[in-house]
């Protein structure tokens, strides 16, 4: 057990501190034309798709390093390294594995330089937890295949430049060998994109969207992996480090300012802060979200050592789930009569800032897997009790 | 198990062959001069077979010893406690529950050189088998004038008494001084200055009794999943049911997530002593209130077999109970963690 870094690691961790002191003005000063500069800065430095391998553009970053570079930029309140969340998390790792040298060579590049937006076609109307029963069909004819179904789900669609699709190619045998996985350009014809509105309100509107395809032609070309192959992408990831260090920032500043909340409140007419189950509580957030840190930490260890790290992300994302309803219901609870009221107005405090977590919350609780789909996987998997 | 300390002269004299008694300390005193982190290898798996034994009362006290003690007093007590010849143990919390040294109210009359010491000490491990225990006192009504002092057992004015247990692997009752006679060369540190040991010996207390928590945890998990996995319900295995796998599931989350905690405070102690306190009050709050949810849950998903006393569980259900209040319940540790953030 050590908890220390290496020379070698410090030695990035100052570099990294060096490149924000000069490229990173902060929040209040950063122009509308910042992001755009502050992409290609980073991309300069190759800290776009940093654990990506050299060859395809990324940055070769061992996982130490992509922690540390993700530590500090969290530490700075740096924006995201580029426009292609989606493109970057595992488009692109799934095109550097499966896909032939032509299309890393069409599609990595514009992942790298903000140029594309990807946008993730896994769910459908029937289809939620039980991911590997989809239905969206692709049936073969020459040179293309061709596309009729429905996707649902889909973050930000609207804006999108293309949809990474799992589809049924074989509606025979194993539903788990008939699935593969299309690239198809959000522009192409028979695409239709209608937006899902959530109960969330305003802030959470143009998030969803409905993706209809209806007869659309996809060029083979456009297949990532063999024709069967998409289940094993789903599976698979490159090694991306996996210590969750981003939610767990999210957290420790949603608990600072809750502290801050809780400062200011009163309950049943007396200061919040004097109340010791109010005080137990947030401190049990403290212990939650420290615990989540430093399991994050064992995970990066374990991903070091190339053990298998299956369970710890569902363990991680079940104290983020835990802790994201846990603490806006505590903030609902600090704000009392002010509690029911949404937006800025003089009956909401704050602006109304903390409904929007408070109705937001399903974003991150529901969305990549419930919680009780997290805990079958945990006793499936590692406990070893009977599958369902 | 019937002995005053739970376990047979025998088999304490083999742990201390094999270097468990003194694991921390240096070998100049006998010791195996290892850390807290291999500390937390052995505690584990004390705490997974519910061993009863005197080790973490003697491991406290030979660390109190060897922490604030002269060289003079390391060469004078270690020796014996690590070889197994005497057993130690440490005497620090009182009534009330807290964890907060300024509550220690069993005073220091000083008497020509010597101190007279009264008061009573609550949580005392081991109090009939400990032939050395390690005492905190007050010289003065200022808070954090306080002293740590070694006294022997058969001194007068010493009644050491155990009670009956939930937990019958433990040994556990109270300490009552009554005019103990103290000489200087018996106080560790100079008395009036030592607050912030008495706060460290509480963290690593809290660090032991958390270490035999995850071992005894996974034992707890491991036991029922073997359960779930062999009684047939309905059909089929009751583990295959979503009402049995989550709780099992949320215990198993729980588990990780104290024994990260403990993990990092554990690494405090030697590399990071500053954040011991919080590091420490974050692994024993989350881990009794994991644990105490684990001992209820493990018996409900046994059901009526659990209620028997042939069945394993119920022991580990019971050592929860020994568990939730030893150097600090969970309340105590969330608010000092609290405090300590600044709040």
């Amino acid at each position: 057990m050590n908890f220390d870094f290496s020379p070698e690691e410090e030695e990035f961790r100052d570099e990294v501190q060096v490149f924000l002191a000069e490229n990173l003005p902060p929040p209040a000063e950063r122009s509308p034309g910042f992001i755009i500069d502050w992409w290609k800065a980073v991309r300069e430095k190759r800290w776009v798709g940093f654990s990506w391998p050299r060859e395809f553009g990324g940055g070769g970053g061992t996982l130490i390093q992509q922690f540390i570079l993700k530590e500090e930029m969290l530490k700075h309140k740096a924006p995201a390294l580029g426009r292609d969340y989606t493109g970057l998390g595992w488009v692109g790792p799934a095109i550097i594995q499966f896909g032939n040298e032509e299309q890393k060579k069409r599609y990595l590049p514009d992942i790298l330089d903000s140029k594309s937006a990807w946008c993730t076609g896994y769910s459908e109307p029937a289809v939620g937890s039980d991911l590997a029963s989809l239905q969206c069909k692709a049936v073969r004819d020459g040179d293309t295949y061709i596309v009729t179904g429905q996707k649902i789900w889909i973050s930000l669609a609207h804006v999108g430049t293309g949809i990474y699709t799992m589809v049924r190619t074989d509606f025979e045998g194993s539903k788990f060998d008939g699935i593969s996985c299309l690239l198809i350009p959000l522009d192409t014809s028979g695409i239709e994109v209608r937006p899902i509105r959530s109960f969330a309100g305003d802030s959470f509107s143009d998030l969803y969207n409905e993706v209809f395809f209806n007869e659309v032609r996809v060029p083979v070309e456009n297949r990532i992996g063999k024709e069967g192959e998409g289940w094993q992408i789903i599976c698979s990831a490159l090694q991306n480090e996996r210590s969750g260090i981003a939610e767990v920032n999210r957290h420790h500043q949603a608990l600072e300012r809750l502290i801050e909340l809780a400062g200011r409140s009163r309950i049943a007419g007396r200061p919040a802060l004097e109340n010791h189950e109010m005080r137990r509580r947030l401190s049990a957030f403290d212990a939650r979200i420290e615990a989540a840190r430093l399991n994050g930490l064992r995970t990066l260890t374990q991903q070091l050592r190339g053990e298998p790290t299956s369970s710890a992300a569902s363990i991680n994302k079940l104290h983020n789930c835990n802790l994201l309803v846990a603490m806006s219901e505590t903030a609902m609870e600090l704000l009392g009569g002010a509690s029911p009221y949404i937006g800025d107005s003089e009956a909401s405090i704050d602006g109304g800032r903390w409904q929007v977590g408070a109705l937001g919350w399903p974003t991150t609780v529901i969305g990549g897997g419930t919680a009780n789909i997290q805990k079958n996987i945990i006793a499936e998997r590692m406990l070893g009790l009977p599958k369902d | 198990m019937e002995t005053p300390s739970g376990c047979s002269e025998e088999l304490w004299r083999e742990m201390a062959e094999l270097g468990w008694l003194g694991l921390t300390i240096p070998e100049a005193y006998g010791g195996a001069g290892l850390g807290w982190v291999d500390l937390v290898i052995l505690l584990e798996e004390t705490g997974r077979s519910l061993y009863p034994s005197p080790l973490i009362s003697n491991t406290l006290a030979v660390t109190a010893i060897l922490e604030v003690g002269s060289d003079e007093q390391k060469q004078r007590w270690l020796p014996g406690l690590v070889d197994g010849s005497r057993i130690g143990s440490l005497a620090l919390l009182e009534e009330g529950d807290g964890i907060d040294p300024a509550e220690t109210r069993l005073s220091a009359v000083a008497d020509g050189e010597d101190f007279l010491l009264s008061g009573q000490k609550r949580l005392v491990t081991d109090p009939d088998a400990a032939g050395v225990f390690v005492v905190s006192f007050r010289c003065s009504d200022a808070p954090k004038d306080l002293g740590l002092a070694v006294i022997d057992a058969d001194s007068p004015g010493v009644q050491a008494k155990s009670f009956p247990m939930i937990d019958a692997t433990k040994r556990m009752g109270h300490l009552d001084l009554d005019g103990v006679r103290v000489g200087r060369d018996r106080l560790l540190g100079s008395p009036g200055s030592a607050g912030p040991a008495i706060t460290r010996l509480i963290d690593q207390g809290a660090v032991a009794v958390t270490s035999e928590m995850v071992g005894a945890v996974e034992e707890a998990i491991r036991i029922t999943v073997q359960y779930a996995n062999d009684r047939i319900q309905f059909g089929s295995p009751i583990g295959r049911f979503q009402a049995v796998k989550h709780p099992l599931a949320e215990m198993h989350v729980d588990l990780e997530s104290f024994k990260s905690l403990l993990y990092y405070a554990a690494w405090a102690v030697a590399s990071e002593p500053e954040s011991l306190s919080r590091s420490a009050s974050l692994a024993k709050a989350y881990a009794t209130d994991a644990f105490v949810r684990t001992g209820l849950d493990s018996i409900s998903l046994h059901g009526a077999v659990g209620f028997t006393v042939e069945s394993d569980i119920q022991l580990y259900f019971k050592r929860s109970k020994w568990a939730r209040p030893m150097f600090g319940d969970a309340a105590a540790h969330y608010e000092r963690a609290l405090a300590l953030r600044g709040v």
